[in-house]
């Protein structure tokens, strides 16, 4: 499925270590899939998020710290974990997984073969958060990419400025006497928010935000309290509350008894300004879970790896940034976010 | 520039009219009157002479980012913003300055009278200076288009807060002409000037849509109908000495129309009307597409002149003999009309727009129905009583339309909007069956929810068959609803037809393909209605 040339070749194999197949990214050596989008025997998993820890394949395995949101995502399912850097022989292939920098549990996939290494980034970002394993470079001669965010105009400020302009905003709003109403994906950015905030008042979280948060707390992620908003819960005694729920519940009767309220949503799209009133939102705050355009070339460039493979997000227009600065970059179309925001469609049946 | 680039962010960081009110009359509160009177101008259209051309922003820009000119290029349909674009990829600046919007204006200006080969140098120790916002709203002076998020209306009603105006007459204040470089704040909003500028119009009446049954208007004798023509709105100006031509849209649009000067010859100084310029056949308007035609021409060649006259159809005066005549109720102001016009030669370029006699609703609508063949609309309803108000004003006038025309068409092309439309696929092109063939017919843009908007997104990145630069042949698999005000004959377009004002009326999700109109149905309604 590669367009163009066929994967590179090393010395005298005749298979590459990772192919592209219509069900996703696949090591013939050891017989597995990485994040694939139809059903398969065999799923190596990054990350829950619902484009990449999809359901119906035979067996999972994926990061012991990763595993818990699966399996309250995915139901039953036949999972094994592992340790972060521990090796697994999988046929003729050496499996590891190595922190991502993307939500909590969230891991690249090293994969070996005869001496060459292949990784697959996931969805990842370099800055760490504090709140989820911290990125680690993995030098490898082939790299599949993620590049959501792979457009020079993506440049993230520093967390702590944007941390400060929530609770500001947070701040303006209690003295103004309205809740605030702050939208973020259920899994990894509702948490890496929670992390950020300066207790000033009661924190309130809808079931979806809420229902991570006690799967990470018991893993042993730090998350400040929260109340589960529940049809017994009256506005009226948690005047001033920041709420957090993801962006299809801020527009639902669900946030109606929140009023009068300031709304914000967090997310790097808002870097945008078309996009942040395309929300229709009163804030947007810039932060994602995503690595930006220096991110990008800081994790590329760590790799040492030649060749690039890049999937969801600018890939033309990267790739052909990466080939004029001298890889061997190609797109390669895949299932994950692609172009779209980063609102994965299970976030609305939550 | 640091108080107007907080001002602009108060006022993007809300969605509240009243709060970007309150932004904004804060600001005419305290700032400069240099300030005050750019910003005004800015929120009205207007803009500083263009400094510099985009090809060398662009350029300068990629430049000062350290990125080839192609990856800019490709930023910026996603972005859907220029100055946006090169504010983001614009390294941090060096330094801050707090240096005015009047000043930076003032650097623009002084643009124009350096070498061209020093521009560059002076744009680039401005990005050095002001931060992301500040080189947004900078970048915005030089490309232009100032729409960010402040109608003019809000800006009017802010200044009348701030300064203890009335609305309507700040409205009237900042009609017509007038630009920052030839005027000052206490010239154009704090002196009383009976001299006003000669050309300078009245803010135009603006009717909304009548949705509910006419008959809950009340009784047919408290109000007077028109028919609503399909024109340029436009008011005619005679005052010393010369005649000036306004669109709606505060063009001065006389050199377009030279025949409305003429009316000069026929009708006394001191005279101001509203109404209709339209193409004339001698008995009724021509079709649009002929009136379009003059539109886009700044000098009238005069075989168009021949083939294509213009006239005013007036339905409103204004001013008579040099009295503001817009406290005066539409009855009276109709009768003075009337007798202004009604023995003038059949050469000059002002008629009266006839009013509907009818005596109850249904007869109304009735007459209504017939607007096609009159080259109209629909109707116009004015409540008897009522004063010429300024601004979109509910309550006496009415606009009653015709049902538009609709056809069943098969999407094929999308390509990607702009501004608040960027990342996501608003416009389409759309076909009918010729046969096995779908051929195109029109584009359309508007009409569906941003949740649609959003879900066809999603399919049309799912479903590209071809790329051609921006747009994307998709597989032809959904039906659209097109509604549209008029069809007439087009050899520029492939399908022979063009539409007037097509947009989506509704994503026909219930109909498979093969079940959209045919060329041979739009060919029956161009013989119908064209």
């Amino acid at each position: 499925m590669v367009s163009g040339a066929a994967a590179p070749i090393v010395g005298l194999m005749t298979e590459p270590v990772l192919t592209f197949t219509d069900r996703g990214i696949y090591c013939p050596a050891g017989d597995f899939f990485i994040d694939p989008w139809r059903p398969v025997d065999r799923a190596l998993i990054t990350h829950g998020h619902a484009d990449h820890a999809r359901p119906g394949h035979t067996h999972y395995l994926a990061t012991d710290a990763a595993l818990p949101v699966m399996r309250h995502r995915l139901g039953e399912i036949t999972a094994q974990g592992i340790a972060y850097g521990e090796t697994r022989q999988i046929g003729g292939a050496q499996v590891s997984f190595h922190p991502a920098g993307h939500i909590p549990g969230s891991a690249q996939i090293r994969v070996e073969v005869a001496g060459e290494v292949w990784v697959v980034s996931g969805d990842y970002k370099t800055t760490p958060d504090g709140l989820c394993e911290p990125f680690e470079p993995v030098r490898c001669h082939s790299f599949i990419s993620e590049c959501t965010f792979g457009l020079p105009v993506f440049k993230w400020h520093d967390q702590r400025s944007v941390a400060s302009e929530i609770n500001a905003w947070w701040a303006a709003n209690r003295a103004a006497g309205r809740f605030s109403l702050l939208g973020a994906y259920s899994l990894g950015k509702a948490q890496r928010l929670l992390s950020l905030l300066e207790p000033q008042g009661p924190i309130l979280t809808h079931g979806a935000v809420e229902a991570t948060n006690a799967i990470l707390r018991d893993q042993g992620y730090t998350l400040p309290d929260t109340t589960h908003v529940t049809p017994a819960l009256n506005p009226k005694e948690v005047p001033g509350a920041l709420v957090i729920a993801p962006p299809s519940a801020l527009g639902s009767q669900w946030a109606r008894r929140f009023r009068p309220a300031s709304t914000g949503f967090a997310s790097g799209w808002m870097r945008l300004r078309g996009i942040r009133r395309r929300r229709a939102m009163d804030r947007g705050f810039v932060i994602s879970d995503h690595a930006d355009w220096d991110g990008l070339h800081a994790a590329i460039r760590d790799t040492g790896a030649e060749n690039i493979y890049v999937t969801h997000g600018y890939t033309d227009i990267f790739a052909r940034w990466l080939n004029e600065r001298g890889w061997n970059a190609q797109v390669v179309p895949t299932e994950f976010g692609g172009e779209e925001e980063d609102s994965a469609p299970a976030e609305a049946a939550e | 520039m640091k108080d107007f680039a907080a001002l602009f962010s108060a006022i993007d960081q809300t969605t509240r009219t009243t709060a970007k009110t309150k932004a904004l009359a804060e600001y005419f509160g305290h700032a400069s009157d240099d300030d005050k009177l750019w910003t005004i101008a800015l929120f009205s259209g207007r803009r500083p002479r263009r400094a510099v051309t985009t090809t060398d922003l662009r350029a300068w820009a990629a430049e000062e980012a350290g990125i080839p000119l192609w990856l800019l290029e490709d930023c910026y349909p996603i972005v859907g913003d220029l100055a946006e674009t090169i504010a983001l990829l614009l390294p941090p600046p060096e330094t801050v300055s707090d240096l005015s919007l009047s000043h930076w204006i003032g650097e623009l200006r002084a643009l124009h009278d350096i070498a061209p080969e020093d521009r560059p140098a002076r744009i680039r120790a401005a990005w050095a200076q002001l931060d992301e916002t500040e080189r947004f709203l900078f970048n915005k002076l030089i490309t232009g288009g100032f729409r960010i998020g402040v109608s003019r209306k809000l800006m009017t009603r802010a200044l009348a807060e701030a300064t203890g105006q009335d609305e309507a007459v700040l409205a009237h204040k900042l009609m017509g002409s007038w630009t920052p470089d030839r005027t000052s704040y206490h010239a154009l909003i704090e002196a009383e000037d009976p001299a006003a500028d000669q050309s300078r119009p009245y803010p135009f009446y603006l009717a909304y849509q009548l949705d509910d049954p006419a008959a809950e208007l009340g009784s047919p004798q408290d109000w007077q109908a028109e028919w609503k023509w399909d024109g340029i709105r436009g008011q005619v100006i005679l005052r010393g000495g010369e005649t000036h031509v306004w669109s709606r849209g505060e063009e001065l649009m006389t050199d377009r129309f030279p025949e409305l000067t003429r009316a000069a010859d026929f009708l006394p100084m001191g005279t101001v009307f509203d109404g209709e310029i339209v193409t004339w056949d001698g008995t009724q308007p021509m079709p649009f597409n002929s009136l379009q035609q003059r539109i886009g021409r700044k000098t009238v060649p005069k075989k168009l002149l021949k083939e294509a006259p213009v006239i005013l159809l007036a339905y409103d005066l204004l001013e008579d003999q040099g009295q503001d005549l817009r406290d005066t109720p539409l009855r009276d102001r109709r009768a003075r009309l009337e007798a202004l016009l009604a023995d003038l030669p059949p050469e000059a370029p002002l008629r009266a727009s006839p009013v509907i006699g009818f005596d109850s609703w249904d007869g109304l609508a009735q007459t209504r129905a017939e607007a096609r063949a009159h080259r109209a609309e629909g109707v116009m309803l004015k409540r008897r009583d009522s004063p010429y108000l300024s601004g979109r004003k509910k309550g006496d006038w009415w606009k009653w339309k015709l049902e538009p025309l609709t056809v069943d068409a098969v999407m094929i092309y999308a390509q990607q909007g702009s501004g608040r439309r960027a990342n996501l696929f608003t416009d389409f092109t759309f076909a009918v069956w010729k046969g096995n063939e779908l051929v195109p017919f029109t584009k359309a843009y508007s009409g569906l929810t941003d949740a649609e908007f959003d879900r066809i997104t999603t399919w049309v990145r799912r479903n590209t068959q071809a790329r051609f630069g921006p747009v994307r042949q998709v597989t032809p698999e959904h039906v659209f609803e097109i509604a549209f005000e008029g069809i007439h004959e087009s050899p520029r377009h492939k399908s022979g037809i063009a539409l007037r004002f097509p947009r989506m009326a509704r994503w026909r999700q219930d109909k498979p393909i093969d079940e959209a109109n045919t060329l041979e149905d739009l060919r029956d309604m161009l013989s119908t209605y064209g």
